[in-house]
């Protein structure tokens, strides 16, 4: 059974409006999505009481949107790309044929997020505020250079998700504020869509992605999550890389990694050590002591930072070396 | 916009519209429970174990972390609502046949993960069913005998 329900008030306001509003008049208060993470620290007698506001009535909050041009209100012109409502869950990432074809990490990360009943209720919105470390769908997130919309009752703010968690637990939020939208910009501007002609969804194993494109100028994307078991397991190691590679050159890299620091993180050392690189032996034993060296694993309940700092120099290994041999994946 | 206390959530509860009471954050497993419909079983109470799955308004969710507030104007099916009339859903029956359930405890949960991925996909591949099964934690058969049920549910429809 649950601890002492006494110390706590759930709401569900009418509209997105009243739900900011009363976050803002409670600024104590803390949103609530899906629940599904939440209610697991609720029952284990760990959720700070007080006042918590159920997002559940809030249209704003949903679905999956292209964005042309800044056809949104409030939006700035972004040319093409997708605006994801916070309240989305991942069966409607996986769902979405939009984000398999042009985003297709996230439906592979969605994926491998719990099983079923939790992917019914779990949101990407949720999914952040957590601020798990060990989150599945963040590293792809950075990968693809996602935007926060952040909404309060005073109006809407945006900023790069890069640089959101600022520590473990602590996110650039300010009481009576929630994550309204998370913004993925087009990725024409260096891997059109015409790159993701192979989707991942038949993948049995966690490897995801794709390649495409001849020697000349090849773009593939990768996303492998570690865990003890293929369901429901919360990650050791969780990576995800975007590369674009040209004659053997790396053009352009992006590489995000779960569960090897106090958040998740983007692997900037790394990428600058692949970026403008010819793709050979040399170049990738560079990276990976790169990664070695902006990673900061710890020995925890799950792995080892032993184990956790091989594992995560294998899986660059595994991504560069499929960008080596572009084909189907294994 | 009514504060903490008792909530009175209205909602339509396998096919009947009825009225669950209690915390808006209490657990709708507890409520369940406590209205008398006891098949939705709390294993891990932390949504790893499947255990207490029902379906709200067709999709599968973990009683265990759904609060009584979001079940406010929802459909829910237990596994007491999966039978109709005097007869088995036709998961219900080939887990008798091919011998799927064996303590029971996983069943009602397992059976309703099934229901969902039947309701979704009509001719599920194996690899369906274990996806779609994966967040359903079973201590006693090897899933294989689940996983026969479920195809052999699938071919009858």
């Amino acid at each position: 059974m649950i601890p002492l329900l006494d110390k706590y008030q759930l709401v569900v306001p009418r509209s997105l409006r009243e739900a900011l509003d009363d976050l803002a008049k409670h600024p104590s208060a803390r949103p609530f999505a899906g629940g599904t993470d939440l209610m697991v620290v609720l029952e284990a007698g760990h959720l700070p009481e007080g006042r918590y506001v159920s997002l559940q009535n809030c249209p704003e909050l949903l679905g999956i949107q292209a964005l042309d041009g800044g056809g949104i209100p409030g939006h700035r012109s972004l040319g093409e790309g997708v605006s994801i409502g916070a309240l989305t869950t991942y069966t409607e990432i996986q769902r979405s044929a939009r984000l398999a074809r042009e985003y297709p990490l996230l439906g592979v990360a969605a994926r491998e997020t719990g099983g079923v009943a939790t992917q019914n209720r779990g949101t990407i919105g949720g999914n952040i505020a957590n601020a798990s470390p060990a989150a599945d769908t963040p590293p792809v997130l950075l990968v693809y250079d996602a935007e926060l919309e952040l909404m309060s009752a005073s109006g809407i703010r945006r900023v790069p998700y890069h640089g959101f968690h600022r520590g473990y637990k602590n996110m650039d939020l300010a009481p009576g504020e929630i994550i309204g939208r998370v913004i993925l910009p087009s990725r024409s501007v260096w891997l059109p869509p015409s790159a993701f002609a192979r989707s991942a969804s038949a993948d049995r194993r966690s490897l995801g992605g794709g390649w495409s494109g001849g020697t000349s100028d090849q773009r593939g994307s990768y996303y492998r999550k570690v865990g003890t078991r293929r369901a429901q397991a919360i990650a050791k190691v969780c990576f995800a890389g975007t590369i674009r590679v040209d004659n053997g050159v790396v053009q352009d890299t992006r590489i995000a990694l779960g569960s090897v620091a106090p958040t998740v993180i983007r692997a900037l050392a790394t990428e600058e050590a692949l970026r403008g690189q010819q793709l050979d032996s040399n170049t990738i034993a560079a990276a990976e002591r790169a990664l070695l060296s902006e990673i900061a694993p710890i020995d925890d309940i799950r792995s080892t930072a032993r184990y956790r700092s091989r594992v995560a120099g294998n899986l660059l290994r595994e991504f560069l070396s499929s960008a080596l041999s572009p084909g189907p994946l294994p | 916009m009514p504060d903490a206390g008792v909530l009175r959530v209205t909602c339509t509860l396998n096919g009947r519209r009825s009225v669950l009471e209690g915390h808006p954050m209490a657990r709708l497993l507890d409520a369940l429970r406590s209205s008398g419909l006891t098949g939705a079983k709390e294993g891990c109470g932390e949504g790893e174990c499947g255990a207490c799955g029902v379906l709200l308004d067709g999709t599968l969710v973990n009683s265990c972390l759904t609060p009584l507030a979001h079940a406010e104007g929802a459909s829910i099916t237990t596994i007491e609502g999966v039978a109709t009339d005097q007869m088995l859903h036709e998961v219900q029956e080939a887990f008798l046949e091919y011998g799927g359930a064996q303590c029971g405890i996983c069943t009602p949960g397992m059976v309703m993960a099934a229901v969902e991925l039947l309701s979704r996909t009509a001719e599920p591949t194996e690899e369906d069913v274990r996806v779609a099964l994966a967040g359903n934690l079973c201590r006693c058969t090897g899933y294989m005998r689940i996983f026969e049920s479920v195809l052999e549910a699938a071919k009858r429809r």
